[in-house]
């Protein structure tokens, strides 16, 4: 029993690594600060922008470099893969608003308004992918299936 | 909010409810997002580590090539092209502009631009007009361009040396890979070349992309107009060893049918005349490749840089060549390397198996095949014994110049200190900031640009702000996988960059649909490399698979994948597109294979290992089979091609017997009148996805 569970966790830190090494282009076991957001997401977390802060918290050095460091990252990493639960977010919406889609202007003042809000940037890129340019409105759940295929 | 009136529960409950809606929706955002980066990162990982496998398998078979071209790419000394001056005349420079206009007629249908000698502003726009409308220089234009450029270009130091001075920006620009509309680009945003506007091109003009010709045409042009502000610098793939496996020679031999020939053989000399380095305001060193532990800027500044014709051909050593001298044969010594070799041919670092300094022996190793290749193609009745020729020692370059110059148009700079040999490669090394720092202290300088690496942004900083990659081929593996960029240098010597990407879909794609091109360029590349090395894989799957379910961990499968196939890649996070896994979270190997075939079956008899072979080097043969074909008819005797097939498998280590090459070849006479149209053969072997919406390429 015990030798499955170090196994598992052979394996969870392994993934952990090597979604590291993709964005330490430098080869020198670090990554810049900012990626450390696409890295934990990539490795199928949901975190909030403050749960990401308090992250950070734990795994950045005592005084700041804008570097993180792979031996520090990885037990925190470890930790947070081995309790995680993600959002369903299928099930929640399917639950609420009936009309099956919602407007440009509501979308956007949501998202930049409401929770954690976008960047510009961010509202852009989701505009992008999600907006119907003819009608302006979004069919969420349309963009729904295409978040979670990803997650496949 | 915060206000205490009386707000009634409903709404404060949906309030709460949308801040929870949205968050959760940023949350998947943001993950989603993430996700797409990872796939873009790991895309042009998948690009940069087949790409950098490749050259150095090049390297390895560099001394087959040189064999192959010693013996079939010179023009007979009977040549079919009575008009066109012969080889020998061309590569002494015994013939003048004038003589080539007498020699060779331009057609009064030919409407592209006519040039003057000296060319003047006029013609370069002219050039560029026409260049811009797909219209192709007249041979004859072509040959005196390249006859002027030797001329100019001999007249120039190894080490061409600059100045900022009168407030002058320099604009450096890195590889351009024949990507005409990046270059096109660059002129549109910073201006043509003149004396106000001076540029230096940091190589790798050639290879890859379809308008090497053009490329080359308009940089040389510029270079003769303006001969003090347009500065060249040789790039690896300045190298007629490299054009031949890379693309060149093969767009030459298209655009230029009856004087192609001719035009590669003065371009062999114009290239091997071009400067290794610049130096700008004694500051700045910009090379192509990098440096190593033992460069010698001194050195490299004396050496007689046109005796390196070509990097991939290692100098004869002194010794080797006195002892064929003595005994009129080819020393008999066995080759080490491909005793290391297992069936399918899996290259390994030559210099890792062996104890002697790592410089020495990679040469080592190439000059032992090359006797080896020698005395078994002369047995085989290929060769005759009179085409080896004997080396004219003043003509040779020595083994150290060589080597420095490998290293500098090579290497590859690394955050970890110290200077090690570049397995990515094959040839020059990695080296780190200590590297950079003692030869920074050595000659003074405050900064290096180079090229070499395609970087996703155009362009990188590296070495604490001492090194600087800067690569101009914007799209260079897919369209969207990277941008371009190029380098300001004022006065002061602080750099500014520019970053441009070609485009040319109308319609704009998003991020996701931009990525996913990318991605399933990159796996397409890595599954054809998969399928390649299919019988290799499968045995070290079943190996590793104790249990003989046909499955294995992530972890075991992981790592036969990376030792198999000689890629670092992250093959956990790319494994959901390579192979499927069990609901125990195991991966069923053999479903790596699904799904990939060749483009037209091969008979059952032909056993698969070879036709993983003929996947694998189908690039390369096809080089090959090109230089067999004399008269350029697509097609070579049976005879031929059964002993240019047993020649390779002999260099590659690969046994085989008579009767499979037989087979084989009998398998694609597909009419059977004793010819082989090798394209045809070729095609056949080009590896293809169930799920590949058109047959590619």
């Amino acid at each position: 029993m015990f030798l499955f569970a170090d196994r598992v966790e052979a394996e969870i830190e392994k993934k952990v690594i090597e979604a590291f090494e993709v964005f330490d282009h430098e080869c020198n076991k670090t990554v810049d600060v900012r990626e450390i957001g696409s890295i934990v997401r990539s490795l199928g977390c949901y975190p909030t922008e403050a749960e990401l802060q308090e992250l950070l918290a734990e795994i950045e050095e005592e005084e700041p470099t804008g570097y993180i460091h792979l031996e520090k990252f990885i037990p925190v990493m470890r930790k947070v893969l081995l309790e995680r639960r993600g959002p369903i977010l299928k099930e929640y919406i399917n639950n609420e608003n009936k009309c099956g889609y919602l407007t440009k202007e509501q979308l956007v003042k949501y998202m930049t308004e409401e929770g954690e809000p976008f960047t510009q940037e961010e509202m852009e890129d989701m505009l992008s992918a999600a907006l119907d340019p003819e009608t302006n409105i979004i069919r969420y759940k349309d963009y729904i299936t295409l978040m979670i295929a990803d997650d496949a | 909010m915060g206000c205490k009136t009386s707000v009634p529960d409903s709404a404060v409950k949906k309030s709460e409810r949308v801040l929870k809606a949205a968050v959760l929706i940023q949350r998947w955002y943001r993950v989603t997002m993430a996700r797409i980066e990872m796939r873009r990162r790991y895309s042009l990982n998948i690009f940069q580590s087949i790409e950098y496998a490749d050259e150095q398998a090049q390297l390895q078979l560099s001394s087959f090539f040189a064999f192959m071209l010693d013996h079939f790419s010179r023009l007979d000394a009977d040549s079919r092209f009575f008009e066109s001056p012969s080889v020998s005349q061309v590569t002494d420079s015994s013939l003048s502009l004038t003589e080539l206009e007498k020699r060779i007629e331009v057609p009064d249908s030919y409407y592209g631009p006519r040039l003057k000698f000296p060319l003047t502003p006029a013609d370069a726009s002219a050039l560029l007009d026409a260049f811009k409308n797909e219209e192709l220089l007249h041979a004859r234009y072509v040959l005196q361009l390249l006859h002027e450029t030797r001329r100019v270009l001999k007249e120039m130091p190894n080490i061409t040396h600059l100045s900022t001075s009168y407030s002058k920006e320099i604009t450096v620009c890195g590889d351009l890979h024949g990507k005409l509309d990046d270059l096109l680009l660059i002129f549109y945003k910073n201006g043509l070349p003149s004396e106000k506007n001076p540029y230096v091109f940091n190589g790798d003009f050639v290879d890859r992309g379809d308008n090497s010709v053009e490329i080359l045409i308009i940089l040389f042009a510029f270079l003769l107009i303006y001969p003090n502000d347009l500065h060249l610098n040789r790039g690896n793939h300045e190298d007629y060893v490299m054009n031949v496996r890379y693309g060149f020679t093969r767009e030459v031999l298209r655009k230029y049918k009856v004087h192609g020939k001719i035009i590669l053989c003065l371009l062999e000399d114009v290239f091997s005349w071009l400067p290794l380095a610049t130096v700008v305001d004694s500051k700045v060193l910009i090379l192509h490749g990098g440096i190593s532990d033992t460069t010698d800027l001194d050195f490299l500044n004396l050496i007689e840089r046109n005796k390196l014709r070509s990097l991939m051909r290692p100098p004869k050593s002194v010794t080797d060549i006195k002892d064929q001298i003595k005994e009129k044969v080819p020393s008999t010594t066995p080759n080490k390397y491909s005793a290391h070799q297992n069936i399918s041919g899996k290259r390994r670092d030559i210099s890792s198996s062996r104890s002697s300094p790592r410089r020495e022996s990679t040469s080592y190793a190439i000059a032992e095949e090359y006797q080896r290749l020698v005395k078994d193609g002369m047995s085989s009745g290929l060769l005759s014994a009179t085409s080896v020729s004997d080396p004219d020692w003043s003509t040779e370059p020595t083994q150290k110049e060589w080597q420095q110059t490998l290293d500098i148009l090579w290497s590859d700079p690394r955050s970890q200190r110290g200077c090690v040999p570049n397995k990515g490669r094959g040839g020059g090394c990695y080296f780190g900031p200590d590297i950079t720092a003692k030869l920074f202290e050595r000659y003074n300088l405050k900064m290096l640009i180079r090229s070499h690496e395609c970087k996703q942004d155009g362009y990188e900083v590296g070495h604490g702000g001492k090194v600087i990659t800067i690569f101009s081929a914007s799209n260079y593996y897919e369209a969207g996988s990277n941008r371009g960029a190029y380098i300001k240098l004022n006065p002061d010597l602080s750099p500014r960059f520019i970053q441009y990407q070609v485009s040319k879909n109308t319609c704009r794609q998003n991020l996701q649909e931009r990525v996913s091109t990318v991605e399933w360029s990159a796996l397409k590349a890595l599954r054809e490399k998969i399928y390649a090395h299919k019988t290799e894989l499968t045995e070290a799957f079943i190996n590793k698979d104790r249990t003989g379910t046909g499955k294995l961990s992530v972890s075991d499968w992981a790592e036969v994948m990376e030792s198999v196939l000689c890629l670092e890649l992250p093959w956990r996070t790319l494994r959901p597109q390579l192979a499927w896994s069990s609901p125990d979270g195991c991966i069923e190997y053999m479903t790596c294979f699904h799904n990939l075939k060749i483009g037209k079956p091969v008979e059952e008899q032909v056993q698969p290992a070879l036709v993983e072979t003929v996947c694998r080097f189908r690039k390369d043969l096809e080089m090959i089979f090109n230089f067999i074909d004399k008269d350029h008819s697509g097609l070579i005797s049976l005879d031929e091609f059964h002993q240019t097939w047993r020649l390779f498998c002999v260099h590659m280590g690969i046994q085989i017997d008579n009767e499979t090459i037989d087979k084989l070849a009998n398998s694609i006479d597909y009419n059977k009148d004793g010819n082989i149209d090798f394209n045809e053969f070729l095609e056949a072997f080009h590896v293809v996805h169930r799920l590949d919406k058109k047959a590619d390429e």
